[in-house]
Formats: C-alpha cells, sequence, structure tokens
C-alpha cells in the first residue's frame, strides 16, 4: 500500500515534470519571451523598454542548459513553478500567487455546492431511469439527456440569463458578494446553469452504470431471493454502480478550486475560472501557464486519489 | 391432493431478432408440461438452447427482460404462480422455491460480504434479528462443508474458490428451507473434483431435507447419479419424460437414445462414438412438424407436417414422436394422459 | 501569389478530394456485408437524424464549391472579380446597413423601407448583414472543424496507439506517458495555451483541438491492439512470417475500423461545441456559429429585443449536435454495444 502510493506519486511526479516541459516549449519556444513583451507593451515600444520588461518579467536569460547552464529559463521555469513562485502577470504585473490565493474561495464557493446538487440530482434520477428500463420512461429519459447534451453551455448561461434574470427578474443578471447572506442569491442562477448544462451526461453515464449493474448474475440471484425491486435496486445495484461513479467524483474534486471558466466570467464571480479568462483575454502568458500547471497538478493528485478510493471502495482491488 | 409443482402448457416468448417494434415474438419455451413431487428429483436436460434454462426461470418469473411468459400454468401446492402478485410472488421466490445457478463466480454480489448475502436471504423472509440469522448462517455453512465457517462469514466473493462460492451459493437457497430448490447447471462452471463434491452434498442435502429438486443440466453422467426422473428438451419442447432407469435403459425417442449412444461411458468400448448430426436450431428457426425431424435418421413423411402426439407409457413416461403409437396399452385416453402419476419416488 | 494556391481553389480541391473519399467509403461499405448490414441497421434507426447530417453536408457543399465571374455588376457591396460559392450568390446584394427583424417591411432603426422586401427571412444583425446566410455559412465551418480535426486526431491516435500496443517496450513506455502527460492537462486550458502559441486562425484551432482530443481514442486503440495481437489468427500471421507493417494493416486497422468510425461520430459534436466556447473567449473561428452567438448574446439587452441572430445561430448549432448525438448512440449501438460505454 505504502509502496504503492509512493510508486504512484513517483510517476505522477514525472508526469508533472512532462506537463513543465510542454509548457515551456508552447510559451517561450512558440511564442518567445519578445512576442509575449511586444503583446504586453505594444508593436512600437523601444528595444530598451522591452529589454526592462523581461528582465523585470526574469525572461531576461538564454532559453536552454546549453546556452548557459547556470542562467536558463528551462531550469528556471522548472525551479519557480515547482517551488510555486509563479511570478508576475504578463499583463498587468501584479502577482500571480495572490490572484490565485484570492480566486480560490469564490471557485470554491460555486463549484461545491454545484458538485454536490448535481450528484443530488443526477443520481435519483437516473436510478429512476434505469429502474424504469426497457419503458416508454426510460426512452424518454435518454432522448431528454441527449437533447440536453445537444446545447451548448453558453446557450444556456445566455437563456438563463435573459430568461430568469432580465425577464423574470428573479435573479441578479451577475456579480458576486462574499457575505453569507447575499451568497446564494448570486449563486443560484450559476449553480442551476451548471446543474442543467450537465445534467444529460451525467444522467446518461450513471444511468449506464446503473443498467450495467443490474444486468449482472447477482442481481438475478437477489431476485430468485425474493429481493424486491427496489431493494435490489438500493442494495446491490447501487452499490456496486457508486464504485464508478464514486471514482468520477474523486476524480473531479481536485477541479473544484479551479472553478469554471464559462460560469465564473458571465456571472461576474471572481474565482480562477475567471482569472484564467482574464487572462486568454489580455494575453497573460504567465497566468495561463501558471493555471494549466496547477489544473495538471491537482490532476495528477486526483488521479491517485481515485485510485486509492478504489481501494476503499472495491474489496477486489487490492492497491500493490 | 396436488402435486408440489405442475407445470402446465407452459410458453415463454422473447422477441424476435429485429429488437425493436411489435416483430413476431419467438417461443423460446413452447409448451412445456411437467410436474414435481416432494423430495424428488426431476432432471431436465438438453444441448444449449433447449429452452430449459428458460423453463425453470419461467417458473420462478424470473425470465429476463424483454422475455415473458405468454400462457400456461406453474401450480405450485395448487396456486398458480403466474397470477400471483409480485409481492406473493417474492414470499414464494427464495422461501419456498429457492435457485442456485450456473456461474457461482458472478452470482454472488462482489461488494457484499457472502455471510451477509446469506443472512439477507432469511431476513428477507423470516423476522430475525441479524445476529440469530448469523448463527444459522454459520450453522448452513458447516453444514454445506465450508471450512472455517466463521471465517468465511466476512469473506468477498473474490476471496473464495468456485466450489466454495457454490456452496455459499447452497447454503443461500437452503437458509429458509424450501420446498423446491431449482438448481440451474450447479455443477458445469467448476472443475471435475469440485462437481463430485458438490453433486455429493446435493445428493445428501435432499435425503436430508427432503427437498425435491429441478436439476437442470446437459450432463447425462449427473442425471445418472442424482435424478429420479428425467425430462428430455429440444428446441423448446419436451420429447421424452421417463423415470430414471426406464430412460437409460430403455429410451424411445430417437434423440434420447442419440444422447445416450453419444456418452463415452455408456457406449459399447471400442464401438465408434454416436454423434446426432447437424444441430440445434436456434430459437426462432424451428422446423414445423417434429423439431427433431431435420436431424432424426428415422423420420419419414408425418414427422415434418405435423406434430407429433403425446404417447404415454406405464410409470408416467411421456413421448412425443411419430414413431410412438399414442397409446400402446390403450387405457390411457388421450385428455388425461399428462397427469399420469409417475410411480418412481425419490427415496426418503 | 500564384493562383493555384488561392484560397477558393483550394477549397475546391479539397471538396472534390472529400467527394472522392465518400465514394472510396461508400464503396467500401456495399462490398462488405457486415458493414452495409450495419448502415442499413443505422438507416432503420435514425433516418431523421440522418436527414438532418445530409441537409447541413449540402449546404457545406454549396458553400465549399466557389467559382469567379457571373456576378450582376449593380449588386451592392460585391467585389466583380472575386469568387463566391453557390449559397454567397443566392445572398448576393442583399444587406443592409442595420437591424431587421424576420420578414420585417421596415428596417428596425431606421425607418427605411427595405430595399428587397422579405429578402431577410431571419432578419439582419447589427451590421446589416443576413443572418439566414450567416448561420447557413456556419454549416461549413462546423463541419470542417469537425472533418479537420477528426483527420488530424484519428490518424495521431491510431499510430501511437496501435505502435505502442503493437510493438510494446520502450515505445509503448514513451506513448503511455505522453498520453498520461497530456490527459493530465486541463483541456480547455491546454487547448486555449495552444491556439493562443501557436495564433489564430481556422488551422490552428483544428490543430489544436486535434492535439487535445487524441488522446482518449489513443489509449483505446493502444487496449484494442494489445487484446488484437494475441488473438491465434495474428498469432498465426507471424508464426507464417507475414511481416509487422502486414500484420498490422491487414488484421489490426480492420479490426479497429469500427471503433474509429464510433470515436470519430462521438468526437464530433464535442469538438463543434468547444469551438462555440473557444469563440466566446475570442479564438474562435471566422464565421462560426459561436462567433454568431458571442457576437449576440449582448443585443438581447437592446430595446426591443434583438434575439434573431442568436436564435438562428442557437437552432442550428443545437440541430446538427443533436443529430450527431443521435446518430453516434445508434452507430455505436450497431457496432459496437459492449466495448464503449456512455462518457461520463
Amino acid at each position: 500500500m505504502g509502496a504503492y502510493i509512493l510508486r504512484r506519486l513517483g510517476y505522477g511526479m514525472l508526469v508533472v515534470m512532462g506537463v513543465l516541459f510542454l509548457l515551456f516549449v508552447l510559451f517561450f519556444t512558440v511564442t518567445d519571451p519578445d512576442d509575449i513583451a511586444r503583446k504586453a507593451l505594444g508593436e512600437k515600444v523601444p528595444p530598451t523598454v522591452i529589454a526592462q520588461w523581461k528582465s523585470n518579467h526574469g525572461y531576461d536569460r538564454p532559453l536552454w542548459p546549453w546556452q548557459d547552464f547556470e542562467e536558463n529559463l528551462l531550469f528556471d521555469h522548472y525551479r519557480r513553478m515547482l517551488t510555486f513562485d509563479f511570478g508576475l502577470s504578463d499583463a498587468d504585473d501584479s502577482p500571480i500567487l495572490e490572484r490565485i490565493r484570492k480566486g480560490m474561495w469564490p471557485s470554491l464557493s460555486l463549484t461545491v455546492p454545484l458538485l454536490i446538487l448535481s450528484l443530488l440530482v443526477a443520481i435519483p434520477l437516473s436510478l429512476l431511469v434505469a429502474f424504469f428500463r426497457e419503458t416508454y420512461i426510460d426512452r424518454m429519459g435518454v432522448f431528454v439527456c441527449v437533447l440536453a447534451m445537444s446545447v451548448s453551455t453558453l446557450l444556456y448561461i445566455i437563456a438563463a440569463q435573459f430568461l430568469l434574470g432580465k425577464l423574470l427578474r428573479w435573479f441578479p443578471i451577475s456579480g458576486f458578494d462574499p457575505d453569507p447572506l447575499l451568497l446564494p442569491r448570486f449563486l443560484a442562477m450559476p449553480i442551476l446553469v451548471g446543474i442543467v448544462a450537465g445534467i444529460g451526461s451525467d444522467v446518461r453515464f450513471y444511468r449506464t452504470a446503473f443498467i450495467e449493474e443490474s444486468t449482472r448474475d447477482f442481481v438475478r440471484t437477489a431476485r430468485a431471493k425474493g429481493a424486491s425491486e427496489a431493494r435490489i435496486m438500493t442494495r446491490h445495484v447501487l452499490r456496486n454502480a457508486l464504485i464508478p461513479i464514486l471514482t468520477q467524483v474523486v476524480m473531479s474534486i481536485p477541479f473544484l478550486f479551479t472553478g469554471s471558466l464559462l460560469l465564473e466570467s458571465f456571472f461576474g464571480i471572481p474565482g480562477l475560472g475567471g482569472v484564467t479568462v482574464d487572462a486568454i483575454r489580455a494575453n497573460d502568458f504567465a497566468t495561463l501557464r501558471t493555471m494549466v500547471f496547477i489544473g495538471s497538478l491537482l490532476f495528477v493528485l486526483g488521479q491517485i486519489a481515485t485510485d486509492l478510493s478504489y481501494g476503499l471502495v472495491d474489496p477486489r482491488v487490492r492497491l500493490e | 391432493m396436488s402435486r408440489l409443482l405442475e407445470i402446465r402448457d407452459l410458453r415463454t416468448s422473447f422477441p424476435g431478432e429485429r429488437g425493436r417494434g411489435p416483430q413476431a415474438r419467438v417461443h423460446v419455451v413452447d409448451g412445456v408440461s411437467f410436474d414435481l413431487d416432494r423430495g424428488e428429483v426431476l432432471a431436465l436436460v438438453g444441448e444449449s438452447g433447449s429452452g430449459k434454462s428458460i423453463t425453470a426461470l419461467s417458473a420462478l418469473r424470473l425470465v429476463p427482460k424483454p422475455g415473458r411468459v405468454v400462457s400456461g400454468e406453474v401450480r405450485f401446492e395448487g396456486r398458480n404462480l403466474l397470477e400471483l402478485s409480485v409481492g406473493e410472488m417474492r414470499r414464494i421466490r427464495g422461501k419456498r422455491i429457492a435457485m442456485i445457478f450456473q456461474e457461482p463466480m458472478t452470482a454472488l454480489n462482489p461488494v457484499l460480504r457472502v455471510g451477509d448475502q446469506v443472512v439477507e436471504a432469511i431476513q428477507l423472509h423470516e423476522p430475525v434479528s441479524r445476529a440469530v440469522a448469523r448463527d444459522r448462517v454459520r450453522a448452513l455453512f458447516a453444514e454445506v462443508g465450508i471450512p472455517d465457517p466463521e471465517d468465511r462469514l466476512d469473506a468477498y466473493p473474490h476471496q473464495l474458490s468456485g466450489g466454495l462460492k457454490q456452496r455459499v451459493m447452497i447454503a443461500m437457497a437452503l437458509s429458509t428451507r424450501p420446498e423446491i430448490l431449482i438448481a440451474d447447471e450447479p455443477t458445469t462452471a467448476l472443475d471435475v473434483t469440485i462437481q463430485a463434491q458438490i453433486l455429493g452434498l446435493l445428493r445428501n442435502l435432499q435425503r436430508d431435507r427432503g427437498t425435491a429438486i429441478l436439476l437442470i443440466t446437459h450432463d447425462l453422467g449427473i442425471v445418472n447419479e442424482l435424478a429420479d426422473r428425467v425430462a428430455v428438451m429440444y428446441a423448446g419442447r419436451l420429447v421424452e419424460l421417463a423415470p430414471r432407469t426406464q430412460l437409460f435403459s430403455n429410451p424411445l425417442h430417437p434423440y434420447t437414445r442419440g444422447l445416450l449412444a453419444s456418452i463415452p461411458a455408456l457406449a459399447t468400448p471400442g464401438a465408434r462414438l454416436h454423434e446426432i448430426p447437424g444441430v440445434v436450431p436456434s430459437a426462432g428457426h424451428w422446423p414445423t412438424g417434429c423439431r427433431f425431424a431435420p436431424r432424426c435418421s428415422e423420420r419419414f413423411e408425418p414427422c415434418e407436417a405435423q406434430d407429433p402426439a403425446e404417447a404415454t407409457r406405464e410409470g408416467g413416461r411421456r413421448v412425443y414422436c411419430h414413431l410412438i403409437a399414442p397409446s400402446a396399452s390403450g387405457a390411457a385416453s388421450g385428455a388425461t394422459s399428462a397427469l399420469v402419476r409417475p410411480h418412481h419416488k425419490g427415496g426418503r | 501569389m500564384t493562383p493555384s494556391l488561392e484560397p477558393y481553389l483550394i477549397s475546391n480541391l479539397a471538396t472534390l478530394c472529400l467527394l472522392v473519399g465518400l465514394a472510396f467509403i461508400v464503396r467500401v461499405v456495399r462490398r462488405s456485408r457486415l458493414w452495409s448490414e450495419a448502415a442499413t441497421s443505422l438507416w432503420r434507426r435514425r433516418r431523421l437524424a440522418l436527414c438532418v447530417l445530409g441537409v447541413y453536408f449540402a449546404i457545406a457543399l454549396l458553400d465549399s464549391v466557389a467559382w469567379k465571374g457571373g456576378v450582376p455588376e449593380d449588386a451592392v457591396g460585391v467585389l466583380p472579380n472575386a469568387p463566391y460559392s453557390a449559397i454567397d450568390r443566392i445572398f448576393l446584394g442583399s444587406s443592409e446597413s442595420s437591424y431587421s427583424a424576420p420578414f420585417a417591411e421596415v428596417e428596425f432603426y431606421g425607418g427605411r423601407p427595405l430595399r428587397y422586401p422579405g429578402a431577410h427571412p431571419l432578419g439582419t444583425d447589427i451590421i446589416g448583414r443576413d443572418v439566414l446566410f450567416m448561420a447557413l455559412k456556419g454549416a461549413r465551418v462546423a463541419l470542417l472543424i469537425g472533418a479537420l480535426t477528426s483527420l488530424i486526431a484519428i490518424p495521431l491516435a491510431l499510430m501511437f496507439g496501435v505502435g505502442a500496443g503493437y510493438f510494446g517496450g520502450r515505445f509503448d513506455d514513451f506513448v503511455f506517458f505522453l498520453i498520461s502527460t497530456l490527459a493530465s492537462m486541463p483541456g480547455l486550458l491546454l487547448l486555449i495555451a495552444l491556439i493562443m502559441a501557436m495564433g489564430r486562425g481556422t488551422l490552428s484551432v483544428c490543430v489544436a483541438l486535434g492535439v487535445t482530443s487524441w488522446v482518449g481514442f489513443c489509449r483505446l486503440s493502444r487496449a484494442e491492439t494489445l487484446k488484437l495481437r494475441e488473438l491465434d489468427y495474428v498469432r498465426a500471421a507471424r508464426v507464417l512470417g507475414v511481416s509487422e507493417l502486414g500484420i498490422i494493416f491487414r488484421h489490426i486497422l480492420p479490426n479497429l475500423a469500427h471503433l474509429i468510425v464510433i470515436t470519430f461520430v462521438l468526437m464530433f459534436s464535442g469538438l463543434v461545441l468547444s469551438e462555440a466556447v473557444l469563440s466566446w473567449l475570442g479564438i474562435g473561428v471566422e464565421g462560426s456559429w459561436g462567433q454568431m452567438i458571442d457576437g449576440a448574446r449582448n443585443e438581447l439587452s437592446r430595446e426591443p429585443i434583438v434575439w434573431w441572430n442568436i436564435a438562428a445561430a442557437g437552432s442550428a448549432l443545437f440541430a446538427l449536435i443533436l443529430a450527431v448525438n443521435a446518430v453516434g448512440d445508434a452507430v455505436r449501438d450497431v457496432l459496437d454495444p459492449r466495448t464503449l460505454r456512455d462518457a461520463p
């Protein structure tokens, strides 16, 4: 077990190193620091200003170790990312770490309730649909899921803001207030939109898991024992189908921190998703790079957590 | 007094090959009748695809969707199970009629402890506490020959061997002292040595508890060891039903004869093993008339034209073949012939 | 620039290649009993969705072939010597200077009567472009994104996946590492980073989408190849001395064909939807429905409400994705009910 975790961590570290290398190639060679500087400062700035900006941002070094082993951007990039010393934004020179720290809480306040409510809605619904498999209800349910999946999230957001915000005035169109009394008012609509946008694919995935489990032999055994259909669904099928569902949920937990690009940006929530969108709009490569790195790091951790949770919930799996 | 279990003219159908729409349904079980007495072992024999498993599942109303029982009767102590409410049926399943399956590997829930699964079977039917149920399970485990029953209670299925899992299944089936045990190929998935042990266990349990067993198998060796009577199925229909000794010593239907002749142990040493030409037609592609006719070496004109009539013989023997005269003795007069009582009973 | 490299000629040529390719695929399908049965079954199950896809395809085709000349000299805002596609020609000269509502008799903010009464069945946008025209043009962009990206992603995935699965060893380790690395980078962010690093434009969007979407199929084809190479007939071929490439092309790839088709269809809708998000971030493909939606979303707050361009782009996008999803489900059921399940 311990050895297993160590090995997984080791491979995860290797993957993170690979991610950092890819990021370096993308952000230092495909677009080089001169491009970045010109995008940040404008095309017609004198070279001295560019040189000054580059040295402020630590870009004033050769790229590769073979050019200068002591002082090069590759090693520098690794050192800074791995020590969480993310430096200054390319767009407005603000410290990136500070923005991440500030953006995390608004993101979590959106994504945590969103995840929990999504599960609370999607699992019973899919259980119901799976219970009525091969009937009209099931076919209708699947059709509605496909229908819901076929609408772009953009359209959900725009429609919600227009209908619920502008026409019906149920919720504020956008905005954020950390005050715990006012917060739910602002978060209600983004959460609602998030649930609706995700429910189609969630229900379909869970339904498949449930139906797959409910065709297993042990279900027939339970039936032969005289267990009721409801009992079979909740005790036998749910227990087994929750394994893939749970691991999917565990996998998504790390990404609660990075928030949602679309929802945060549209609804004016000052979270990390919004930070990322601002960075894209402002050609802020340093922030974007940092966000990709953090995302990958969280993914690697999430994967290890998923494997461990497999070992916990599935007695057949032994980690070694 | 009525029989323990009477199956009359059972028909179970599945949708045809094109999955959707109101296409013709295929009768996988097509007019099967037999009965089972208390304490008797009846073997239902046939090649795979002959409908023997579906017959058993139909009796318990466990036919997997989208299949369904379309007509017939399944009388258990005189009550037609096909007319019971879902709740009443549930009280019979597991409690009065229990079933064990072919694949002990997959028939147990992989995420629940085996002890709990047997406890569930008890608690579903009897208002006993968990502790009491657990004590009973421990005793049952010992009875079915599971070593270290105490430890095994908390084992997960994947920690047990196939033979032990099948013993757990048997313990589960017997936990509520059912009158009938339906055993669907209980040993097919096991090693030969384990097969013998499980068969021995079934025989002992049957003798000690007097449980009637409906044994579904394609293995005539097992039939010879356990069964009191044998029903042979082919392509969804019964072709012959006879006491075991009569069937083995004097098979009447050409298909039964073919089956017996293809068993190495029963064939004359040195002689070429018999083989039935052709393959079992799949459901939906059944020929008209006698369904065995295309593969039968003794077929003549009426075989392919009309269904064979029922021929009865002493000892409750029934054969469906054009070669066999409907009533040799002239005593059985058609209408009641299906109800002729078997004389051969399980020893008690 | 030499005339042979003009974009419209490349587009014409590509269309021709596409049609030839399709004809070839149809021929292969008709020759194989298995595939033609699958196609018949698919048609029987999803007639409507397939017809919808056919309409989109036809519109895209009409918009892909362009030629010069034949343009009336007095048409408004038209360059006489520029190439125009069939769709362009239908709408030539019907531009306005501002909004008009669907079937409106007058312009929205001008009060001036329309030059061509009833010529804008879906109205116009803020600078007077016909909404129906733009919605139709979007079909080609959407299909282009899906097709070009798949053309990049699927061969890439097959090359690495089959290679890793078949040859194993170091190459497999490398591919596995590459896949895990790419898979661990958040998809949308990696996509954005790639486009920002490579610069904007249709090709770079498709390359970026390709790079971010090949991983899943690579993993699948690797796993399938691992299974296939252990099959008896593949072993037999190896014993008989068939070359490695011969085995891959004759025995492995044909057995992955159904997975390729399923992946292609299932990937398609995701790609088009991703492009909509990219458009909203300002890094999408010129002329896509995503751009239309993005451009129109603030117009919902106008008084009176300008809803028709977002409605047109939204429904065009929705109908295509719905049809593809419906066909995708059926394709999976028909070709392979076991290996692939609904993705989360």
